[in-house]
């Protein structure tokens, strides 16, 4: 610990601290521009000047380590004439464009102006002009606003890992662009809009919406992976305008992925506002009284083991509770399950689907192997922390299979399970790294639980890792990556209707076992529909909806509380932010309302007393432990291949989104035709 | 007046030949063993007694920068890398040194490389230098041909290798780390300091940057003893220094002349004198563009050394002297060199960025005559808000000259500019009709 004095108040910090966080520990707030927690420093804003009592002239504070015996002194004619001379240098070159900047009202510029700046400007000159870059259809750019603090050059460089930004020309024409004229690669790219203290990068689909003080600000989880990213909806009126990410150092720091940040939009685009039922193979309006009857008279007509549902990946885990009561105690039928495909599951311990190193372990390990997963895609705050494990220890990464740039180098493995038995049988010189290392970590992606050996490779992994002493209760290398919001909640809430990887209803389906079935939101329709009673609950119009007799409309993640479970296994919850459109309603209510009608008598009173119950639920659950390892599994020498990822596209929000076809589109790089807006 | 046999570069102006046989003849290699074998410690010590201070611009202790280098050699290599960036408008000594006399360099290399525990040295040379890097490279041919460098340099059992590497055409190269950035292969933005080179420098291995200059009287100090350099000059600032002689003078040229000598004596004998006679002076730009300039009245007296100098406010950088007469306009020569450093920026740092352009704006209408009076007192405040407040010495290179002129010719400049800007009277304002609501009373 140091002892040091700041505007003469001692302190005590530790060790490695900057002098700036040491002034901000004793409560002074120190302005900056170029500074920024998870970034290198760079010290170039000249902001961060303070006072030090053996220097003649001023310090960086953001750049110089705090020494014991320091005497800093913040408060200083010389400190703020310092102030005053950066800010006015700062704003010489740059134009007045506070009325039309989409910054205005969060702009660090105009705040620190304001406190720490002068009240006129003596410059008298010409402005410099800089031409606009295109850096995209996310990022708007006008570099004539821009202060040169770099720190969206060593975002881009650091943490996405992509050194596509960068600064050319010398002096006062020192320009920050990408130099080839096209959108920046990575996934994590909008978050410079973030970084950006003026308004040179700002949000493209969010150009001249509104100002920040109008909008009403809900803390929220996102949903468009499994990560379970903590964000921020700002929303004016019913509209959602934007989201923005909220600092949570544990699962997503304080980043968000573009997908996270801009399928919003998606969700003023096919929604579904009243009930829709088919007649004569086209949907015709109706009142939710006449859909229920419907419903209800079907339901009646049929045995209860004729009856199946299948549950989404955007579903918050009121919505499955009440589902699987609804199915257990109304209809009496045990045919749901939360699976779109035939993947393999074990959940008679927590353990065996989720990612048990937690995001936060990955930053502590030292050998990590990836099986039939592509983290940038499948949960690109998670490969953003393996890149930042990577930069910090140097970790080795492995993969079976080559799953393209990562943005941080990995070693290929030949993509086929023998070569996971060589590694279990200690055949393989990646056997001898997993037993070297100290906190190993093993990656297994959705793609491997789909083949016929899934559980040889899970069981087998498992049993190699605490053999070597790699599951204790310090740490546990075995890690399952879940690609969807609602799939460990459900796994957690037993919405499964067998065990292993026979999804019963999947199969029930293509059997064609089934009469009516209920989709909670489901739209990877992976079956064929024969002439199945189809009832589709969600918010938008797409795969599931087109294929189904009764259309229910429900509400998105934006528009009800819920609880959200991520792949770490943390429980979240979500809460409402707008309504949803026309007469939808939240998803819950829907299905209250059908079992009230179907059995006169409703399941839950409110929405307190399912939550209660839920949780309740979960409690029970979670306590009993039943270590039925199976016992019969064989093994197959397959080849593991990814599922095709379409990154945009991945789920029903982010279809109907017009910045993410954008996105898309540029990827993929369909020419112009000139017509698009 | 410094005497011939005191004079340490033989070879200035290559009536001698540059080759290394001339070069021997003259006393180069004649006994770097002896002098390795006396030992690390005591050429350090030697180096500290002869005060021998850095000929790069700063002024640095030679002796006291060496022994910040980590003693003992650790897990990281240490480098040696020689500034041969000369791009200090009115400097042109190391050119003729590069040219000249490369084996007082290349010697004076092996005995730095061996001080700091070095085994690599790398001379960065400015790149519109290519001639007389070729003529370097030829030099150091030589050298590892008569294994004076290389495996076993010289026979004393250190190996030693040397790298040239060229710059391209930025001055703000030659600031040290902003070197190391270039010669690392980045672009050449100076790093912010702590941590210092001597500890964290070229690949973040320990480096000594010199100048040529200084390396390249190094080995005649050992030769001929610390005591007989510092019986040159005065205490503090002590030995030989070439001048570069340049501006409105009837013979500009280059002369080795002893520290302290009277900056009269010096342009009078050595350069020809004033075109126009002394009289005829006007100012005196004593160490390269970056200092500022002394009027006449001052010139009379002062003498050539570190310290005299900057009692006078200004400085003796690199000995460029820069000599200006009564014919040239001053402001448009301080606009002119304020151009230079408005283009030379390396744009990393706010202050410097955008004040080195605004500078130069305001002196270009000042040299018009279309600035207004405030306008001078403001661009001398501009100079304090650049000064300190920059990551590295270029801002106030580029305040300094600005500061020396208003310092001493403010009247000529004021005399100039009475420019006003057209709005300047308060307006009469008519009595507006319901102005008595305004008034409280009355609301």
């Amino acid at each position: 610990m140091l002892k040091l004095k700041v505007n003469e108040i001692d302190i005590e910090i530790e060790e490695g601290l900057t002098v700036l966080q040491a002034c901000e520990q004793a409560g002074f707030e120190i302005p900056r521009f170029c500074y920024h927690e998870k970034l290198s420093i760079a010290g170039n804003c000249r902001m961060c000047l303070v006072e030090i009592e053996k220097s003649p002239k001023p310090i960086a504070s953001c750049a110089m380590p705090a020494t014991e015996g320091m005497n800093i002194k913040t408060n200083t004619s010389k400190v703020e004439k310092a102030r005053k001379g950066v800010m006015e240098f700062l704003l010489a070159n740059h134009p007045l464009d506070c009325p039309v900047c989409d910054q205005g009202g969060e702009c660090d510029l105009q705040d620190q102006s304001m406190f720490y700046g002068i009240d006129k400007s003596r410059y008298k000159e010409n402005k410099r002009y800089v031409p606009e870059k295109y850096m995209g259809p996310l990022i708007k750019t006008q570099m004539t606003r821009c202060i040169h603090c770099t720190r969206c050059i060593r975002f881009a460089t650091e943490v996405a890992g992509v050194p596509e930004l960068g600064a050319i020309g010398r002096g006062e024409d020192m320009q920050i662009t990408t130099y080839l004229e096209k959108s920046m690669e990575s996934e994590l790219s909008a978050n410079v809009i973030d970084l950006c203290p003026v308004g040179a990068l700002t949000s493209k689909p969010y150009v001249f919406e509104a100002r920040p003080w109008e909008l009403k600000k809900t803390e929220t989880i996102d949903v468009m992976d499994a990560v379970g990213s903590n964000i921020r909806v700002d929303t004016y009126g019913w509209e959602v305008k934007r989201i923005l990410p909220r600092i949570n150092e544990d699962i997503n720091e304080e980043w968000i992925s573009d997908k996270s940040r801009y399928a919003c939009d998606g969700l003023q685009n096919q929604r579904l506002d009243t009930p829709y039922i088919k007649k004569d193979g086209i949907f015709k309006k109706s009142s939710w009284e006449e859909a229920y009857e419907i419903i209800s008279k079907k339901i009646y007509s049929t045995s209860s083991d004729e009856i199946a549902g299948l549950t989404g990946d955007l579903t918050n885990m009121e919505t499955l509770f009440i589902t699987k009561e609804f199915f257990s105690k109304t209809i009496k039928s045990s045919n749901l399950d939360s699976r779109a495909e035939h993947l393999l599951v074990n959940n008679h311990e927590r353990s065996n689907y989720l990612f048990n190193s937690k995001i936060n372990g990955i930053e502590e390990s030292d050998f990590i192997l990836l099986i039939g997963s592509n983290p940038r895609y499948e949960a690109t705050m998670v490969n953003a922390r393996i890149r930042k494990s990577y930069l910090k220890n140097n970790t080795e990464v492995f993969s079976i299979g080559d799953v393209g740039n990562l943005t941080y180098p990995y070693n290929v493995l030949k993509n086929t399970t023998e070569i996971i038995k060589e590694i279990v049988e200690d055949k393989h010189e990646v056997s001898s790294k997993i037993k070297n290392s100290k906190k190993p970590i093993i990656i297994i992606g959705q793609s491997l639980l789909k083949l016929d050996s899934a559980n040889y490779v899970v069981e087998k992994i498992k049993e190699y890792l605490k053999i070597n002493n790699k599951i204790n209760t310090d740490w546990n290398a075995f890690n399952i990556l879940s690609n969807n919001a609602s799939t460990v909640g459900s796994y957690d809430l037993n919405i499964l209707s067998s065990k292993e990887k026979n999804n019963k209803v999947l199969k029930g389906i293509e059997d064609k076992k089934f009469k009516i079935l209920f989709l909670l939101g489901l739209d990877e329709i992976h079956f064929k529909k024969n002439n199945e009673f189809i009832v589709y609950i969600g918010s938008h119009g797409d795969k599931g909806a087109e294929i189904s007799d009764v259309i229910l409309p429900g509400a998105a993640y934006t528009e009800q509380d819920g609880f959200f479970t991520n792949l770490e296994g943390k429980i979240q919850k979500a809460y409402k932010a707008s309504y949803p459109p026309g007469d939808a309603k939240e998803d819950w209510l829907i299905i209250n309302e059908l079992a009230s009608k179907i059995k006169s008598k409703e399941l839950y009173k409110n929405k307190e007393e399912l939550e209660k119950s839920m949780m309740n639920y979960l409690k029970i659950t979670s306590s009993e432990k039943n270590n039925n390892n199976f016992e019969n599994f064989n093994f197959v020498n397959e080849k593991i291949n990814l599922n095709e990822i379409d990154y945009y596209y991945s789920n029903v929000i982010a279809r109907s989104s017009k910045t993410m076809s954008r996105c898309r589109q540029e990827k993929i790089k369909f020419k112009d035709t000139g017509t698009e807006v | 007046m410094l005497n011939d046999n005191d004079r340490i570069f033989l070879n200035l102006y290559n009536d001698k030949g540059a080759d290394v046989i001339s070069a021997q003849s003259r006393g180069d290699w004649s006994n770097t063993k002896e002098i390795f074998s006396k030992g690390r410690d005591w050429i350090i010590n030697e180096i500290k007694t002869s005060e021998l201070r850095g000929r790069g611009g700063a002024g640095f202790p030679t002796g006291l920068k060496w022994s910040f280098a980590p003693k003992e050699l650790g897990s990281r290599p240490h480098y040696l890398v020689i500034n041969a960036d000369e791009s200090e408008p009115g400097t042109c000594k190391d050119r003729d040194i590069l040219r000249f006399e490369p084996h007082k360099l290349i010697e004076g290399c092996l005995i730095a490389a061996y001080a700091v525990n070095a085994h690599k040295c790398y001379i960065y040379i400015r790149g519109e230098y290519f001639k007389e890097g070729q003529k370097l490279q030829q030099a150091i041919d030589e050298a590892y041909q008569k294994k004076l460098i290389g495996k076993n340099a010289s026979n004393t059992g250190w190996d030693l290798d040397i790298f040239i590497h060229y710059g391209a055409g930025a001055y703000i190269c030659g600031e040290e780390t902003a070197l190391l950035e270039s010669l690392e292969g980045k672009k050449g933005l100076p790093r912010l300091k702590p941590p210092f080179p001597a500890l964290i420098g070229l690949y973040g291995c320990p480096t000594i940057v010199n100048n040529v200059e200084t390396i390249a009287v190094v080995p005649t100090i050992l030769r001929r003893g610390a005591k007989w350099f510092s019986s040159l000059g005065s205490p503090k600032n002590t030995g030989t220094k070439i001048f570069c002689i340049s501006g409105n003078v009837n013979k500009p040229c280059n002369v080795e002349e002893e520290m302290g000598i009277s900056l009269k004596d010096l342009i009078e004998k050595h350069a020809g004198g004033v075109v126009g006679g002394w009289e005829n002076l006007k100012a005196v730009i004593p160490g390269g563009s970056s200092m500022p300039l002394l009027p006449k009245n001052i010139c009379e007296t002062i003498k050539m050394d570190f310290d005299s100098l900057v009692e006078q406010k200004s400085g003796l950088g690199t000995a460029g002297v820069i000599v200006i007469n009564k014919d040239q306009d001053i402001v448009k020569c301080i606009a002119r060199i304020a151009r230079f450093y408005k283009h030379e920026s390396c744009g990393q740092c706010t202050p410097c960025r955008e004040g080195s352009g605004w500078m130069w704006r305001m002196l270009e209408r000042m040299s018009k005559g279309e600035a207004s009076r405030e306008e001078v007192d403001m661009l001398m405040d501009v100079t304090h808000q650049i000064e300190g407040h920059t990551i590295c010495a270029f801002g106030e290179g580029s305040a300094w000259p600005v500061q020396g002129l208003l310092r001493h010719f403010k009247k000529e400049i004021v005399k100039k500019n009475n420019f006003k800007p057209l709005i300047s009277k308060n307006k009469n304002i008519p009595y507006l009709v319901d102005q008595h609501l305004l008034e409280k009373e009355n609301a």
